[in-house]
């Protein structure tokens, strides 16, 4: 490889910032989502965790699959956290109280679940690297849906009137 | 020149993974506890996408969005319940909801 070439503008330097800045922010609001004792501050973290999400999508080339992160989660499901809290009034600060213990058995699991992924992620795909260049396009995932996966595609659209239904049995009052 | 590894997508995901797993098992409000669940799928998530850049296919995206889906009617079920939880007995602490214990 000579100089110029070195010295050439790679554009893979510029996503590698944007993803160690990105995953460093959804780290650091996870640990909040799950430590914060306010409940309305821990959905607004993981609005931050989900939008870091979509954001890598978005590195990653699946352009359709963030905006639709965007869309679902940022846009409803959040909102739909926020009903949950409000509507059950749970007080703010009400985890003060969880048992130590508990939370030492549970750090403890998360660090373990953690090593041993790192262990075989690393143990596998040691240096594998992604050098896909260009995105997939949304016509391309519209094609996929309805030819390859038309049969998981129609088990969802039944599966989302079942939660539909269901949660509406289980939530009226009657 | 610059490499962009598999790796460092997995390791994200693992660590949202695991501090998920932290939040379902510490967690005793219903509603957090939905939160962390939703760490963890985000995690997945993460995964399915950095696989499918991976090996030039368009499988795991299409999963991707199934697993969003899924996702959106189990925040939707689960709030239901937990709405139903707090109707019936005015808390959302999963330990002291025991009904069920034998």
């Amino acid at each position: 490889m000579t100089d110029a070439v070195i010295l050439a503008y790679d554009p893979e330097v510029p996503r590698q910032i944007a993803f160690f800045l990105i995953a460093a922010v959804m780290v650091f609001s996870a640990f909040r989502v799950v430590t914060t004792k306010n409940v309305v501050h821990a959905a607004l973290y993981l609005v931050l965790v989900l939008a870091g999400v979509a954001a890598q999508f978005i590195l990653l080339g699946a352009e359709f699959v963030g905006v639709t992160q965007v869309l679902v989660y940022i846009g409803a499901v959040i909102v739909l956290f926020l009903f949950g809290i409000m509507l059950t009034r749970a007080e703010l600060g009400d985890d003060e109280s969880v048992a130590t213990e508990r939370r030492g058995m549970a750090a403890l699991t998360g660090v373990l679940l953690f090593g041993v992924m790192t262990y075989a992620v690393v143990d596998v795909f040691d240096d594998q690297t992604i050098d896909r260049t260009e995105a997939s396009t949304t016509g391309q995932i519209g094609d996929a849906i309805f030819k390859e996966y038309i049969i998981p595609f129609e088990a969802v659209s039944v599966l989302l009137l079942a939660a539909l239904i269901g949660a509406i049995v289980i939530a009226r009052k009657d | 020149m610059t490499e962009v590894y598999l790796n460092q997508f997995l390791i994200l995901a693992a660590v949202l993974f695991s501090i998920g797993v932290y939040g379902v098992l510490a967690r005793r409000n219903g509603v957090m506890v939905l939160m962390s669940i939703e760490l963890i799928l985000n995690s997945v998530n993460i995964n399915l996408v950095a696989f499918s850049a991976f090996r030039g296919t368009l499988g795991g995206e299409v999963f991707a969005l199934f697993v969003i889906a899924v996702a959106a009617a189990e925040v939707g079920v689960g709030l239901a319940l937990v709405l139903l939880l707090y109707r019936n007995s005015k808390t959302i602490d999963f330990s002291e909801v025991d009904a069920m214990k034998g």
